[in-house]
């Protein structure tokens, strides 16, 4: 029987208070944190170092990006959509900014030089997408080859040395704060804000609605456009940050810096439980995805796994992944159709 | 249900007008020359054939679609609106013919997407969405959970979410485009009830359907559309049903219900013991060959649930089906098609159509194996078929080539039902025939209907209409809470006989001849 609401002033939770679709989204967030303990304690139990306060630092500093950027494909992924171009914008940003700052540019303006790419690449794919109607796959794929060409044509074989970097980019760069490196804590705070936006914003929830169905948002009158661009530049953006990051923490940044990165961010996203075709998910699965996958390339070497297995056990995430969604989307029809069938 | 009629004020300037309004899509001209004027505090009713042009007109009124000519005027100004938001700026809400629900949001958030109550911060107050869903559902008394995602409510449902959205914008236009097609007659009332009362505090209501009784009991005023033109506007009581039947049709109207006396043959279906837990329980039933059977009752009685289970779309717990004395297989469609078996399902978009498909691929879906010669589909015979079929239908479109999903509501009806009688069935399952259809294509389906059955066809029927159901079979089944509670044979099947079926004042009710 289908009631209508009788306790409303359960404490609302950040989700969308206890329905069904929550449940199975929190029930998601907690079968990766159980795949992430056990895969965390398999390893440990083989080399206790793994646990070391090293190790984690290295796990942490190798996730600060991956987390980043998954944050922001899932807000594009979201709208039914997929940005490939990340990996070129991570190089991008990360190469301009690493040379604003060798030639004496201060810090706070070669961060926003960073950012500024990233978010400018982002407005290009935004554009192409909802002006150009292209298929976001097929314009961030072009978008992918030309934003590389820009960062080779610039960078020409040349690379930026550690040398070149003010310290105290540097040291900010492998800094940490009881343990935890300052890069992920910026990660994890943009990460959070994401979160709120995409759940308790007018903005973040229209996003849902664009990817969940695009006609009746048009009927409804969202501001498609602008939604679109939106979530396109705060991903381009968030690579740009990522292009910070990856230039504070290496220090030697020439223009292959995040080749490739692109479908590892993908794939983070897929696990975390975000639908490819839009619409549901959240940005704390997805940065549980990408902490996943970082946590199985740091383990796998320690288990003396080869690493073509790595690949293999990656490819099969996600297709459990998404046989997982099929399997709970095709329950909880079952379900909403047997309590549909009692209200009349 | 009755409204009294209080005239409403002369007012200066009609809120909304559309004069000489003319829209085409590729070579379909959907309007000419379309007009229409609202006035506040009046309901008006928008009448015509399927295809006439209307729901692409309340499109326009929308800012769904730009007009290629004509204009439009609130409030004695000229207007022009280049998306949805604009016309809802203006104070126009509209319920679309076929709802569009976002499947991943609650039921809340689907009625106050874009307008969430925002708290501290800007932040969406989701408490406070809830009490305001439910005490919108409360008033309009329907029993939703506003926490449920939205993806898996019926149709019914789905148009309550609508109009429940469109009635809490309290626009001073509000838009609504067949709401009543999937609704219950209790729902119905109480949407009238919800409308009428919108419309004493001054909105102006536009008002689309195809059951003329519902026009005349909510509506002061009533436009007729014929080919994307208008063909006039009256005061309700200035017009007769019939008088509107032929303006829309342009032509006098044959018999509503032919029926045709048939000997019936053979039994053609055996229905023993069907049960599903919790929708149908020990259904037992026949079909003969040549007859028409309705399945009656009221909304939720389990009859699409039991002729779901006779074709076997969804498995039986329990009973058999046989077709010609040969068992069918539970839960498998693929062998009632075999058996010669056709169902119209009642959910056109979802369980009938492939809206991106053309026509022509729609209406020979389930044909393809005859048609094709040595494994290839031969384009000539599935063009023919098609044509033929659509053509018997009057359905209205503009090349075969066309997808399905540019089609008007009606005419997509229309495709499926094609799609369906081109199989050449032994059995033909319908279920709510002439939902969405015209009354002049109405009565041509009914034609259809009684000649299948006199060509030998068996022919069973779910309809909610009850004097469809009256008009049609020779012996009606009345279903109520899942169990089949009597049977009417024709002479005897009433109103009267049959209400008391239904709702249960009477159990044996068996009138066999
Ligand atoms: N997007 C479109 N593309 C092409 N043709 C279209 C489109 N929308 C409507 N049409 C055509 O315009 C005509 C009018 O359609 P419309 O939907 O306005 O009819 P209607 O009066 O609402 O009919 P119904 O009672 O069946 O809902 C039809 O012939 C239809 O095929
Ligand atoms: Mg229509």
């Amino acid at each position: 029987m289908t009631t209508v609401a009788d306790a409303p002033d359960q404490t609302p939770s950040a989700g969308t208070g206890s329905t069904a679709l929550d449940l199975i989204l929190r029930f998601r967030a907690l079968g990766l944190l159980l795949a992430l303990a056990a895969l965390i304690v398999i390893t440990a139990s083989v080399n206790p170092r793994f646990l070391g306060a090293q190790s984690i630092r290295d796990l942490l500093f190798a996730a600060a990006v991956t987390v980043l950027l998954a944050a922001g494909m899932t807000v594009v992924v979201l709208t039914r959509g997929i940005d490939l171009s990340v990996g070129s914008t991570l190089g991008l940003s990360a190469y301009l900014t690493a040379t604003a700052l060798s030639s004496g540019t201060p810090v706070p303006l070669a961060l926003l030089v960073g950012i500024g790419a990233g978010a400018a690449c982002g407005a290009v794919n935004g554009a192409i997408v909802h002006f150009g109607k292209v298929p976001p796959l097929v314009a961030t794929l072009g978008t992918l080859y030309v934003f590389r060409g820009i960062v080779y044509f610039t960078a020409g074989g040349s690379r930026v040395n550690a040398s070149d970097l003010p310290r105290g980019f540097l040291d900010f760069g492998s800094g940490a704060v009881l343990g935890v490196p300052y890069l992920f804590i910026i990660s994890a705070l943009v990460l959070a804000a994401v979160a709120v936006f995409l759940s308790d914003y007018r903005a973040g929830r229209d996003l849902y609605a664009l990817g969940s169905n695009p006609e009746a948002a048009r009927q409804t009158g969202l501001p498609a456009g602008r939604r679109l661009m939106t979530a396109y530049v705060l991903c381009g953006a968030l690579a740009g940050l990522g292009g910070v990051l990856y230039a504070a923490r290496f220090g030697t940044v020439d223009a292959s810096a995040g080749y490739g990165m692109e479908l590892n961010i993908v794939a983070a996203v897929v696990v975390g439980g975000v639908a490819i075709f839009g619409g549901s998910g959240t940005v704390l699965g997805a940065g549980l995805g990408a902490l996943l996958l970082t946590v199985i390339s740091n383990a796998l070497p320690v288990l003396r796994i080869d690493q073509f297995w790595q690949q293999a056990i990656v490819g099969a995430l996600i297709l459990a992944a998404i046989a997982l969604d099929r399997l709970v989307g095709l329950r909880a029809a079952r379900a909403l159709r047997r309590k549909a069938s009692h209200v009349d | 249900m009755a409204v009294e009629s209080d005239p409403p004020p002369p007012q200066p300037h009609p809120v909304i007008a559309l004069t000489g309004v003319a829209k085409s899509f590729g070579a379909v001209r959907a309007l000419v020359d379309a007009g229409l004027e609202l006035h506040s505090g009046e309901a008006h009713a928008l009448v015509g054939e399927n295809g006439a042009g209307k729901s692409t007109l309340i499109k326009i009124l929308a800012g769904l679609y730009r007009p290629d000519a004509g204009h439009i005027e609130m409030d004695g100004e000229a207007v022009a609106f280049t998306g949805a938001a604009d016309a809802l700026a203006a104070g126009i809400a509209v319920i679309y013919q076929e709802p569009a629900l976002f499947g991943d949001l609650t039921v809340a958030e689907n009625l106050f997407v874009g307008r969430q109550p925002r708290g501290r911060l800007g932040r969406i107050d989701r408490a406070e969405m809830r009490r305001r869903a439910a005490a919108l559902f409360e008033r309009l008394g329907v029993a939703l959970d506003p926490d449920r995602p939205a993806k898996g409510l019926s149709i019914a449902d789905q148009q309550l979410v609508e109009i429940a959205k469109a009635i809490s914008l309290q626009a001073r236009v509000l838009v609504m485009d067949e709401p009543t097609a999937a609704l219950s007659g209790r729902e119905v009332e109480r949407l009238f009830g919800a409308v009428d009362a919108l419309r004493r505090k001054g909105t102006a209501i536009l008002f689309i359907s195809h059951r003329l009784e519902e026009v005349h009991a909510l509506c002061q005023r009533v436009t007729v559309m014929r080919d994307g033109r208008r063909v006039s506007t009256d005061p309700i009581e200035a017009v007769t049903t019939d008088e509107l039947v032929r303006r829309m049709v342009g032509r006098d109207l044959s018999a509503m219900y032919p029926h045709r006396e048939t000997e019936p043959g053979d039994v053609v279906l055996r229905v023993e013991g069907l049960s599903r837990t919790g929708l149908c329980r020990d259904i037992d039933f026949t079909v003969r060959a040549g007859e028409i059977v309705a399945l009656a009752g009221l909304v939720g009685a389990g009859r699409t649930e039991t002729v779901q289970a006779v074709f076997g779309i969804e498995a039986r717990d329990a009973g058999r089906v046989s077709i010609d004395g040969r068992e069918l297989r539970s839960g498998d469609p693929r062998a009632a098609m075999r058996a010669g078996v056709a169902l119209v399902p009642e959910d056109r978009r979802q369980q009938g159509l492939l809206l991106d498909l053309s026509i022509l691929r729609n209406a020979t879906l389930t044909r393809r194996h005859r048609l094709s010669r040595l494994g290839f589909l031969t384009g000539g015979a599935e063009r023919r078929e098609a044509a033929e079929w659509t053509g018997r239908l009057h359905a209205k479109y503009g090349r075969l080539t066309d997808p399905v999903g540019t089609l008007s509501g009606g005419n997509q009806q229309k495709v499926v039902l094609a799609k369906w009688l081109a199989t050449g069935p032994k059995l033909l399952i319908v279920d709510e025939p002439t939902r969405g259809i015209d009354i002049g294509t109405k009565a041509e389906v009914h034609r259809l209907l009684s000649d299948l059955a006199a060509d030998g066809v068996a022919v069973l029927m779910v309809s909610s209409e009850l004097p469809e159901v009256l008009g049609m079979a020779d012996r009606v089944l009345v279903m109520r809470e899942g169990r089949l509670v009597g049977e009417l044979a024709r002479p005897a099947a009433t109103e009267e006989a049959f209400m008391r079926l239904a709702s249960g004042q009477e159990h044996i009710g068996e009138v066999r001849s």
